[in-house]
């Protein structure tokens, strides 16, 4: 199961972040938390390494909070502003997951010309994926 | 949170690079909202100020143009004539800076740090080293610029090379070799090492700042060795904005030159009229194509078209060496090479010179276009240029680039000054380049001696529009960049926003008149950046010391 997470906003995840531990402790499967990061330095992190070890801490966190298995998977994108959506094609593919859990944000009315994360990967990903509104 | 103490603080990256110490946060100056459906993350104040300061300088361009026309008509040559020797001693420094970088000890420091590894792999990233900047450049003066030199009527002779025509037009054989020789080793001189180093400090620079001292990839972070804290308040802002300005305006004021120069071939070849109408629906078009690419992202968009284009432009140079002769036009080369290493002495040293028409009208005059270009090219070669060591990043932007242009220049300089020899009467290149001086139609008057005309013009034409497609693009990106401070992650509406504004700028621009004098204000940049990029090259060696030793 893959679980992407943006670090930056992480408290906008919760409830997403809290029906994946749930899943994950009720089936006994580990969780793969999914970060994407580019490679030049961000607010998150100075390089590739550092997000790592970043979201090490916070899969750690997870697990010891919900008492499940966590793992971590960090994708990179060149350019992050449109291409969370192929890391996380890639990182799904990767893995091998069978399902993705992620947080949706608020529709609005640009989803129309621009799809959303959750949105696209539910398209083309070969997996299930659960979109969690907030 | 529990887990909110873990991530507390930002561990060292484990021996693999000097990561700055700053308090600054990237990012803390954003202004994050939603204006309707619309999530912005701007820098306060870059992103305005530039924004305001580019409405302001096309409405002045377009209220008063004669002023504007007559103020800057005059400030750039002035700037080009009275600093010469500035900007010709400055472009040595770039290039024996970079020279001794690659074989001193630090050419081994790795860019992101010493287990990083290469973003792209080598075609990929060569393709977009041409596509930001030097790519149009290359289809508009690789024709005009070796046959104005060869057969110039105007005085400004490289070196004062003899002439290889009379007043009259006839041929004089015995100069045809010398001014052939000098055409090469001048037009090489302006797009070989020169205009490279210029662009390698500037990326150099902002790559080492960004991947191993881990600064927002934006201009002032360069300036941390000599500002300090200080690059994080209004010093680094204006730095930040006059690079913004150049970019946007560079890019702006080509667009609509380009426009017209696409135009003009369309005319010639299809006889599609010259006009404003079909100029503005051209940069809409290019505009659009822009947009779809900038929208698919930097590996969906400007990669794929930097390597099309790359591809199109080997062929297009494959077949004029072919069809014009490849045993002349690589002995050409080779002569044309040779040329370049015996004249590179002369041709760089600004004093003592008497051929003033040449060194302040073009060789000062290119300085500066370059330095005013170098924070956007450099910034995006930056971007695609993470994991190679700074030895392997100098060879491949400065050697290698400088050889293919010399060959470019050989290919379609060589086989244009062939058929002003072999046919100075009917030649369509003398005619349109010397004779009469009309420096749109000079690559598309050079395929015409040559079999296939028709098609190979139409694929000129096509790269022309694609270049400036990924000159657009890869502009909107830097913008984009250096106004979310440093974000590559902003949200996808602003990368919109610039990359519209400059087909808007463009334009307005090209109806209200107004591109000349404000080409001539984006090239006077040239003269700040000139000292911004000398400080540079010291901000450089301070980093790569401080890499060495703490690694």
């Amino acid at each position: 199961m893959l679980v992407p997470v943006d670090l930056a906003h992480k408290e906008r995840l919760s409830r997403a972040l809290d029906c994946a531990a749930d899943l994950a402790g009720h089936y006994g499967i580990p969780a793969t938390y999914v970060g994407v990061t580019s490679t030049t330095p961000s607010k998150m992190a100075h390089n590739p390494e550092e997000f790592g070890q970043k979201l090490k801490a916070f899969a750690e966190a997870e697990a010891g909070r919900h008492g499940i298995e966590a793992q971590t998977y960090v994708a990179i994108a060149h350019d992050p502003t449109t291409e969370v959506d192929d890391a996380l094609m890639r990182a799904v593919s990767e893995t091998g997951a069978d399902l993705v859990v992620m947080a949706s944000h608020v529709p609005d009315v640009m989803d129309y010309i621009w799809p959303s994360n959750g949105g696209k990967l539910a398209e083309h990903a070969r997996c299930s994926v659960l979109v969690v509104r907030p | 949170m529990s887990d909110e103490n873990t991530n507390q603080g930002i561990p060292a990256p484990e021996g693999a690079a000097h990561v700055i110490e700053t308090e600054y946060e990237i990012g803390q100056d954003n202004i994050e909202t939603q204006i309707g459906p619309f999530g912005l993350d701007i820098h306060n104040p870059v992103f305005l100020i530039s924004g305001l300061s580019v409405v302001a300088f096309v409405a002045y361009a377009l209220a008063a143009p004669t002023q504007a026309a007559d103020f800057f008509g005059w400030l750039r040559p002035t700037l080009t004539s009275t600093f010469d020797w500035f900007f010709l001693l400055s472009a040595n420094v770039f290039v024996l800076f970079c020279l001794v970088l690659i074989v001193s000890p630090y050419g081994s420091v790795r860019l992101g740090g010493k287990e990083a590894t290469p973003d792209y792999g080598y075609p990929g990233w060569f393709a977009m080293l041409f596509a930001a900047g030097m790519g149009i450049g290359l289809m508009f003066f690789g024709v005009l610029e070796p046959a104005y030199y060869f057969g110039t009527p105007w005085g400004d002779e490289p070196l004062g090379v003899v002439r290889p025509f009379t007043e009259d037009g006839e041929l004089i054989a015995a100069n045809v070799d010398e001014a052939r020789r000098m055409a090469l080793a001048a037009t090489s001189y302006h797009w070989a090492l020169h205009p490279w180093a210029i662009y390698a400090v500037v990326a150099l620079a902002l790559a080492l700042f960004s991947y191993n001292k881990g600064l927002p990839l934006s201009i002032r972070s360069a300036f941390y060795p000599i500002l300090g804290e200080r690059v994080w308040g209004w010093w680094g802002h204006i730095i930040d904005t006059l690079a913004v300005f150049a970019t946007l305006f560079g890019l702006a004021t080509s667009l609509g030159v380009g426009a017209q120069q696409a135009n003009a071939g369309l005319n010639y070849i299809y006889g599609v009229p010259s006009n404003t109408t079909v100029q503005v629906l051209l940069i809409v078009g290019i505009t659009a194509i822009a947009l779809v690419s900038v929208l698919r992202g930097l590996d969906g968009g400007v990669k794929i078209l930097s390597e099309i284009n790359m591809i199109v432009a080997a062929l297009l140079l494959i077949f004029v060496l072919f069809a014009a002769g490849a045993g002349t036009i690589l002995s050409e080369f080779v002569v044309g090479l040779g040329a370049y290493a015996q004249e590179i002495v002369p041709l760089s040293n600004p004093f003592g010179r008497e051929d003033t028409g040449y060194m302040q009208g073009w060789t000062a005059f290119y300085w500066a276009w370059w330095i005013s270009w170098s924070p956007f090219v450099g910034m995006f070669i930056a971007r695609v240029s993470r994991g190679r060591t700074v030895r392997e990043f100098i060879t491949c932007v400065l050697i290698i680039p400088s050889i293919v242009c010399i060959l470019w220049m050989a290919v379609f300089g060589g086989s244009a000054i062939s058929d002003m020899i072999a046919n100075p009467d009917t030649s369509a290149v003398k005619a349109n380049v010397i004779d009469s001086y009309s420096p749109e139609l000079s690559l598309f008057a050079m395929l015409e001696s040559l079999p296939l005309a028709g098609i190979t013009s139409t694929i000129g034409i096509v790269l022309v529009i694609v270049f400036f497609v990924t000159s657009s693009d890869s502009g909107s990106l830097v913008i984009d960049t250096i106004t979310a401070g440093g974000k590559v992650d902003a949200p996808v509406p602003q990368r919109v926003f610039w990359c519209t504004f400059e087909g808007l700028v463009a334009i307005a621009l090209l109806i209200g008149g107004g591109l000349g004098s404000l080409q001539a204000m984006v090239i006077s940049t040239g003269l700040p950046f000139t000292i911004i990029l000398l400080l540079i090259c010291w901000a450089i060696f301070k980093g790569l010391v401080q890499e060495r030793q703490n690694t």
